[in-house]
C-alpha cells in the first residue's frame, strides 16, 4: 500500500484502458476461457499494471448469499474485518480465493485474498433502520474500506464476483484461475495507469453489491460527481474515478429506482439543443429529460468515456455523450459481446452475426429474456434525438 | 355577537368553507379559485392558525367573514378585498398590504400594517409591538390603522405616510396607550393618540399638539367608519381629546452622514 | 465653500495651447468642477476623478492626475486615516462612500488556479463542439422518478417547482431605480432580456418604462417594501426577500430625499421628496420562523409560480444561515460578499464588516452538501466578480450561478470613482438628474452590457473546453479544478482546495 499523504483518499489514479464484454440473454453460462483470451489481445492497451474481471452466475451454491471479496495488507486488517462481519453478518461460508503462480503478477505486492458468503444479522439490520438488506450491505462495505486500514472489499454482490490484480488482464485471469468459473455475463478490463500505485483495489471492475463497472477513460467532471454522491453517503476510497461511475449506477438504478436506460440518459444527457428540438414533438418527453438535467446535474459524467456495467438482469454499455472513446458491440444467436476494438470481438466469437458501434451517449443494453428473469420494459432511446445511424455492418 | 347580528352575518354568508383541520395551502387555494371564479361572499369557519388568509387577493367587492383565529400574514399584499375577523388576528395581519378592509373583532399581534400603502386596518381590542412600522402614503392611497384598545412599543416606527390612532378604549389601570421608542424614525404621515399631549412620552424628532380643526376632519371619516364597524358611539370616539403626532422632518438622518 | 485641511485629491490640467476653447469639458462635469474664466479653470477640491471630461475633450488635452501632494509616510497613519479624521473633525459625520471596498483585501480568486487537460484526459474545442452554459435557478428536487407505461414509454412523475433558465450562469445585481438611474436600469433590462438572463429592479419598485422587461426581472421585496404590491410580485421572473448586501451587512439603503423625485416617487409609491428609508433588518423578521412566514407570504401571492429567493451578505456564521434560509424555503440564497458593491454605504461599514464571497460560496455549498439539502435551492455568487475568470472559480467553488453590478455598470462608462452616493454621476449612471442620465441611450447601453456578458460566457467556454467538459454543470462545485497558492491549510479546508503542485 501506498503511504498515507494528506490527500490519500481523496487522490486517484488516472487511467487509459481495454474492455471486453460478453453476455447471453438466455442465461447460458460458459466458463472464461474467451474473455481472457479477448482481453489478452488488448494487451496494447493496457499496461501491465492492473487488470481485473467481473463474473455473473459463479456462485450458484451460495447465490442466495453476498459474496465478500476482500483483500488484507497485513494480518491485523484480517483480525479486524473478520471481527467486524462477524458481529454485523451471518457467515456462511469463508475460504481463501484459489489463485495460482502467474508471470507478470508479482507475489511481492499481492494482498491476502479471502472470501466470504454472508446475510446480514436480522437483528442487527432491524436495529440498523435501513431499509434494506443491501443498504445494510452498502454500510457495511464503505465502514471497512474507510475506517479499517489495510482492509479493501473489492466485490459484495451475490451471485457473482470481482477478480483484480496488478498485472496484465489476461495474467490476472490465469492468477485466478478465472477458466475454472462459470458464467452468463463476463466482464474484463486491462488498465493503463498513468501512476504506478502497484495498489490492487485500483485495478477493474469496480464494484459494488451486484454493480460491477469497467471504464475507459477519464472522467472530468470526478470532482463533482464525488461530492455529489458525497451527499448520499458513498465515501469515493479507492482513488480512481471509476468508482464513481459504481456509485452512481447504484444511487441512479437501486436507490432512485430508474430505468436502465433513464439512468444512462442521466449519467450521458442529451444536449439542451437536443432536448429544445425535442420539445416540439414530443413535450413530455422532453419535459422528462429537462427534468433529468435539472435534478441529477451532479451526476453528469463528462469527459472520454466507455464503460460496461453489469447487474444481475443484464449488462450495459454506454459512451461519453461526444463519444471520445471507442466501443464496439456484436451479436450471435443469445450473446451479446462488447469490446474496445473489433478484434477483441473476433477473439470472444470469430463470426458474429452483427457487428456495429453504438452512437455516443446510446446506451447498449443487454438483459436477460423475461422468461429467464422478469425484466422492466424500457423505452428512452436515442431515437428521440433524430434518425438512429449507427455505423453498422452485418455479416 | 347578538342573534341578530348572527342573522345578517348568515346572509351575508356566501359560501361557507369549513376550515378546520385544512392547511394553509388548501385553504387559501380555495379562496383564490372561488374569487378567480367570481365569487364575491366567502365565509371561513373553524379557522385555527392557517396563514395568508386573503395574501395577494384582490378585487374591491370580495368580502369574506372569517370565524376562528387566522395565522399570520392575514391579508398580506391585499388590494382590494374586505376581511372581517370574529376572533383574535395574529401577527404581520395587513402586511404590504396594498388596499382593502380589515377588521378584527378581538386582539391582534405584533408588526401589524407593515409597510402599508393603502386601505384600513381595525382592531377592536389591543395590538402589540411594532404596528405600523414603514406605513407609506402614496398619492390617493393613505392607509389607516385604527387600534381600539392600546399597542405595544415601536408604533409608527419610520412611518412615512398614512394615519395611525390609538383609542385605548376599555384601558385597564396601569396600561400604557402607546409603548415606548413611539415613532422613531418616523418621516411622513401623522399619529392621533386619544390622548392631552402631556399625557404622552415626548422625542425631539415628534411634533405634538392638541388636534387641529383641520386634523380631526381628517380623522372623522376613519372613526366613523371603525364605530361602524364595531357598533360603538362615533360623537363619544370623535370627543377626544386627542393628540396629533407629526414628524420634525422629512430626512430624519440626513445629517448623520458626510462625503467620504 | 469653508476651508478644508484636505488638500485636493486630484489634479485637473488641460494644455491651453490645444485647447479649442470649446467648454465641453465644463458641461460634462456632473459635480461641476470646472468654470469659464476666459479658459477653463477647475475647482480642484470639487474633481472627483471620474475622467468624465477628459474622454469627451475633441483635442484630447486634459489630463486628471492624483494630486501629488505627499505628506510624509506613515505606514500606520496612512493618508486615507489622517483623511477621514479631517473630514469627521469638519463634519461630524458618518463617512459616506459609494461602490466596492477599495482597499487591498486579500482576493482569494487571485490565489485560485483552474485545471486543464493534457493527454490523460482530453481538452474540447468550444468552436467546434457544443458547450453547455445554460442554467436553472431554483429548487430541484432530490430525485426524479419516472412513470413506466405498459407500452414501456417513460413518464416525468415527480412535479418540478418553478425555475428560471438562464442562458448563462450571470445575473445582474440588484440596483434599484433610484440608486441608478432608469436610462441605466434600461439598459440592464434590455441586456438581459437580450440574453436571456434576470435583471434585479433591487428595493425600488417597477418603472413603467422598464415594465415590458419584467418578465425577466427579480422583483426585489425590501424592508421599505417600496413599489411592492401584488402586480410587481405577479409581473416578475422570480421574487427576491432583501436581508443584506456585502457592501453594508446590517446597514439598511437610504435614498435621501432629494433624490426621489416625482419618477422615483411613483416608482416606488412614496411621496415626493421624501427620505426613502429601507432600515437593515424588515421588521416582520426577527428570526428564521418569521423569514419562513414572508418567504411563504410571498408564495400564497404569486400562487407558487415564481422561485422565490433570499438575498444575504456574508457574514461570519453565513454556512448555518444559508441553511437555514433554505430550510425556511428559499429557492434560492444570493450571498454578497464583503468586496460587493453599493450606491452608498458608510465606508467603516463597507470595509470592515463581513467575509469574502470565496469562502462563503465554498462553506455554503459544502453545508448544504452535508445537510443533504444542496438540491433545494440555487447559489449566486456575488461581492466582486471582476472577470470570466472569477465567475468561473465561483462556479467551482459551487456556485450555480454568479451576479455581477459593478462589472455592468463598469461597461457603461462608470470609472469608479465612488461618488454615486452625491447623486451626480458624470456618467449617468448614479444620477437622477435628466442633463446626466440622458447621456446613457438604453439600446447602445444594452448592448456594451450584453457585449461583456457574451464575451465572459466565450470565455467560460474557452475555460470549460479546456478542462475537458462540456457543461457548466461538470463544473459546478467541482473543486477538484482548483489548485491554490500560498493559502494556509485551514483555508484550504475551507475552500476544499488541495496546494498546486498536489496531482489528482
Ligand atoms: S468630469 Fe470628472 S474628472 Fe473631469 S473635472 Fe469633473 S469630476 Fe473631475
Ligand atoms: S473640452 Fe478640451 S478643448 Fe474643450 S474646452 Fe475643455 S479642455 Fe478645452
Ligand atoms: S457610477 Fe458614476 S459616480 Fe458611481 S463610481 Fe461609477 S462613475 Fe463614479
Amino acid at each position: 500500500m501506498q503511504g498515507h499523504t494528506p490527500f490519500d483518499l481523496t487522490a486517484r489514479t488516472l487511467s487509459g484502458c481495454g474492455l471486453s464484454a460478453m453476455m447471453s440473454r438466455r442465461g447460458h453460462s460458459v466458463n472464461g476461457e474467451a474473455i481472457i483470451r479477448s482481453i489478452g489481445l488488448l494487451r496494447e492497451r493496457g499496461n501491465g499494471l492492473g487488470g481485473g474481471f467481473a463474473v455473473y452466475g459463479c456462485y450458484p451454491h451460495y447465490a442466495e448469499e453476498f459474496a465478500f471479496h476482500l483483500m488484507y495488507y497485513t494480518p491485523r486488517a484480517q483480525e479486524e474485518t473478520e471481527r467486524y462481519l462477524d458481529e454485523h453478518f451471518e457467515l456462511v461460508h469463508e475460504e481463501h480465493i484459489p489463485t495460482r503462480p502467474v508471470e507478470g503478477v508479482d507475489p511481492s505486492t499481492a494482498p491476502a485474498l479471502r472470501r466470504y458468503f454472508l446475510h446480514p444479522k436480522p437483528l442487527k439490520l432491524a436495529e440498523s433502520m435501513l431499509p434494506t438488506a443491501e443498504d445494510y450491505v452498502l454500510r457495511a462495505v464503505m465502514e471497512i474500506n474507510v475506517r479499517l486500514d489495510g482492509a479493501y472489499v473489492f466485490s459484495s454482490g451475490k451471485n457473482m464476483g470481482a477478480f483484480k490484480a496488478v498485472g496484465s488482464a489476461d495474467q490476472v485471469g490465469r492468477f485466478y484461475r478465472l477458466e475454472e468459473y462459470q458464467g452468463y455475463i463476463w466482464i474484463a478490463h486491462d488498465r493503463f495507469p498513468t501512476n504506478t500505485p502497484g495498489w490492487w483495489g485500483g485495478a477493474h471492475p469496480f464494484t459494488l453489491l451486484d454493480f460491477a463497472v469497467v471504464h475507459n477513460g477519464e472522467i472530468s467532471s470526478y470532482g463533482i460527481n464525488k461530492r455529489y454522491l458525497e451527499q448520499f453517503g458513498y465515501q469515493c476510497t479507492l482513488r480512481t474515478d471509476t468508482e464513481v461511475m459504481a456509485y452512481l449506477l447504484d444511487l441512479l438504478l437501486r436507490r432512485h429506482q430508474l430505468p436502465v436506460d433513464v439512468a444512462c440518459t442521466v449519467m450521458a444527457a442529451p444536449f439542451w439543443r437536443d432536448i429544445d428540438a425535442l420539445a416540439e414533438r414530443d413535450p413530455e418527453k422532453a419535459e422528462l429529460y429537462r427534468a433529468l438535467r435539472m435534478v441529477y446535474a451532479g451526476a453528469l459524467v463528462n469527459g472520454p468515456f466507455a464503460i460496461v456495467f453489469g447487474h444481475r438482469r443484464g449488462m450495459v454499455g454506454l459512451n461519453d455523450r461526444i463519444k471520445l472513446r471507442p466501443l464496439v458491440a456484436a451479436e450471435k444467436d443469445d450473446w451479446v459481446l462488447l469490446s474496445s476494438e473489433e478484434s477483441g470481438i473476433l477473439e470472444m466469437c470469430p463470426d458474429p452475426d452483427r457487428i456495429w458501434a453504438p452512437r455516443g451517449g446510446e446506451p447498449t443494453i443487454v438483459e436477460l429474456d423475461a422468461d429467464v428473469f422478469p425484466a422492466v420494459p424500457s423505452a428512452v432511446t436515442r431515437a428521440d434525438f433524430g434518425p438512429l445511424a449507427p455505423q453498422e455492418t452485418t455479416r | 355577537m347578538t342573534t341578530t347580528e348572527q342573522v345578517e352575518a348568515d346572509q351575508q354568508a356566501g359560501v361557507v368553507i369549513d376550515a378546520a383541520g385544512l392547511h394553509y395551502r388548501d385553504l387559501n387555494r380555495r379562496v383564490r379559485e372561488l374569487v378567480a371564479a367570481g365569487e364575491t361572499a366567502l365565509t371561513l369557519r373553524n379557522v385555527r392558525g392557517q396563514r395568508y388568509i386573503g395574501d395577494g387577493l384582490t378585487g374591491k367587492d370580495v368580502r369574506i367573514t372569517i370565524h376562528g383565529v387566522p395565522g399570520g400574514d392575514l391579508a398580506a399584499f391585499m388590494d382590494g378585498p374586505t376581511l372581517e375577523v370574529f376572533g383574535n388576528g395574529q401577527d404581520a395581519a395587513c402586511n404590504t398590504m396594498n388596499d382593502g378592509r380589515v377588521i378584527i373583532h378581538g386582539h391582534a399581534g405584533d408588526a401589524l400594517g407593515y409597510g402599508m400603502r393603502g386601505g384600513s386596518l381595525f382592531v377592536r381590542g389591543d395590538a402589540g409591538y411594532r404596528v405600523g412600522i414603514h406605513m407609506k402614503a402614496y398619492k390617493t392611497q393613505i392607509p389607516a390603522v385604527v387600534i381600539g384598545g392600546c399597542v405595544g412599543d415601536f408604533f409608527g416606527e419610520y412611518m412615512a405616510g398614512g394615519m395611525l390612532v390609538v383609542l385605548g378604549l376599555d384601558r385597564k389601570p396601569g396600561q400604557r396607550l402607546v409603548g415606548g421608542y413611539l415613532a422613531s424614525g418616523i418621516h411622513g404621515g401623522e399619529i392621533f393618540l386619544r390622548a392631552t399631549p402631556d399625557a404622552l412620552p415626548r422625542a425631539p424628532y415628534l411634533s405634538s399638539e392638541p388636534v387641529s380643526a383641520d386634523g380631526l376632519k381628517a380623522l372623522t371619516p376613519r372613526l366613523r367608519a371603525f364605530a361602524d364597524a364595531f357598533r360603538l358611539d362615533a360623537d363619544e370616539l370623535l370627543a377626544g381629546p386627542f393628540t396629533r403626532l407629526t414628524p420634525i422632518s422629512h430626512r430624519p438622518f440626513a445629517a448623520k452622514y458626510a462625503p467620504a | 465653500m469653508s476651508t478644508s485641511y484636505i488638500p485636493p485629491e486630484f489634479r485637473w490640467t488641460n494644455d491651453t495651447e490645444t485647447c479649442c476653447r470649446c467648454k465641453r469639458c465644463i458641461k460634462q462635469c456632473g459635480w461641476g468642477a470646472l468654470r469659464w474664466e476666459h479658459r477653463v479653470v477647475a475647482d480642484q477640491q470639487a474633481c472627483v476623478g471620474c475622467h468624465r471630461c477628459e474622454v469627451f475633450c475633441p483635442e484630447s488635452c486634459i489630463t486628471v492626475l492624483p494630486n501629488p501632494t505627499f505628506y510624509r509616510p506613515n505606514a500606520n497613519w496612512t493618508l486615507r486615516h489622517r483623511k477621514n479624521v479631517y473630514r469627521q473633525a469638519e463634519s461630524g459625520g458618518v463617512l459616506l462612500t459609494g461602490m466596492g471596498a477599495d482597499q487591498d483585501f486579500p482576493v482569494l480568486f487571485d490565489s485560485l488556479f483552474l485545471d486543464a487537460c493534457q493527454v490523460t484526459n482530453p481538452s474540447i474545442d468550444p468552436l467546434r463542439e457544443p458547450m453547455e452554459l445554460r442554467t436553472y435557478l431554483g429548487r430541484k428536487p432530490e430525485q426524479v422518478e419516472v412513470a413506466v407505461a405498459a407500452d414501456g414509454r417513460v413518464s416525468l412523475k415527480t412535479p418540478l417547482a418553478p425555475n428560471y433558465q438562464l442562458a448563462f450562469p450571470i445575473i445582474f445585481s440588484p440596483m434599484s431605480y433610484g440608486s441608478i438611474s432608469l436610462t441605466a436600469q434600461k439598459s440592464l433590462a434590455m441586456a438581459a432580456e437580450a440574453l436571456g438572463i434576470l435583471w434585479n429592479t433591487g428595493e425600488g419598485g417597477l418603472h413603467e418604462q422598464v415594465k415590458p422587461y419584467a418578465h425577466c426581472a427579480v422583483v426585489q421585496c425590501a424592508s421599505g417594501r417600496f413599489g411592492v404590491n401584488v402586480e410587481y410580485l405577479h409581473a416578475g421572473a422570480a421574487v427576491e426577500i432583501k436581508i443584506g448586501q456585502g457592501a453594508k451587512p446590517g446597514i439598511g439603503g437610504h435614498l435621501p430625499g432629494e433624490k426621489v423625485t416625482a419618477d422615483v416617487s411613483t416608482t416606488r409609491m412614496i411621496p415626493l421628496g421624501s427620505d426613502a428609508i429601507s432600515p437593515a433588518p424588515q421588521h416582520d423578521i426577527y428570526s428564521i420562523e418569521d423569514l419562513r412566514q414572508l418567504i411563504f407570504a410571498l408564495k400564497e401571492a404569486v400562487d407558487y409560480q415564481k422561485p422565490v429567493g433570499v438575498k444575504i451578505a456574508a457574514v461570519h456564521n453565513v454556512a448555518a444561515i444559508a441553511s437555514g434560509i433554505v430550510r425556511a424555503g428559499a429557492d434560492y440564497v444570493y450571498l454578497d460578499g464583503v468586496r460587493g458593491g453599493t450606491g452608498a454605504a458608510p465606508s467603516v461599514i463597507r470595509d470592515n464588516l463581513g467575509i469574502p464571497i470565496e469562502l462563503a460560496i465554498a462553506a455554503v455549498d459544502q453545508r448544504l452538501r452535508e445537510e443533504g439539502i444542496r438540491n433545494q435551492a440555487s447559489l449566486i455568487a456575488a461581492g466582486s466578480i471582476r472577470s470570466s475568470a472569477d465567475m468561473a472559480k465561483a462556479i467551482a467553488l459551487g456556485a450555480d450561478a454568479v451576479a455581477i453590478g459593478t462589472a455592468a455598470l463598469l461597461s457603461l462608462g462608470c470609472t469608479l470613482c465612488q461618488k454615486c452616493y452625491t447623486g451626480r454621476c458624470s456618467w449617468g449612471i448614479t444620477t437622477q438628474d435628466p442633463e446626466l442620465t440622458r447621456r446613457i441611450d438604453p439600446v447602445w447601453g444594452a448592448e456594451r452590457v450584453a457585449n461583456l456578458v457574451h464575451a465572459w460566457a466565450a470565455e467560460l467556454e474557452e475555460m470549460l473546453g479546456a478542462m475537458g467538459v462540456n457543461a457548466v454543470e461538470s463544473l459546478r462545485g467541482s473543486r477538484e479544478r482548483l489548485r491554490a497558492v500560498g493559502l494556509d491549510d485551514r483555508t484550504l479546508a475551507i475552500l476544499g482546495v488541495k496546494p498546486a503542485g498536489v496531482g489528482a
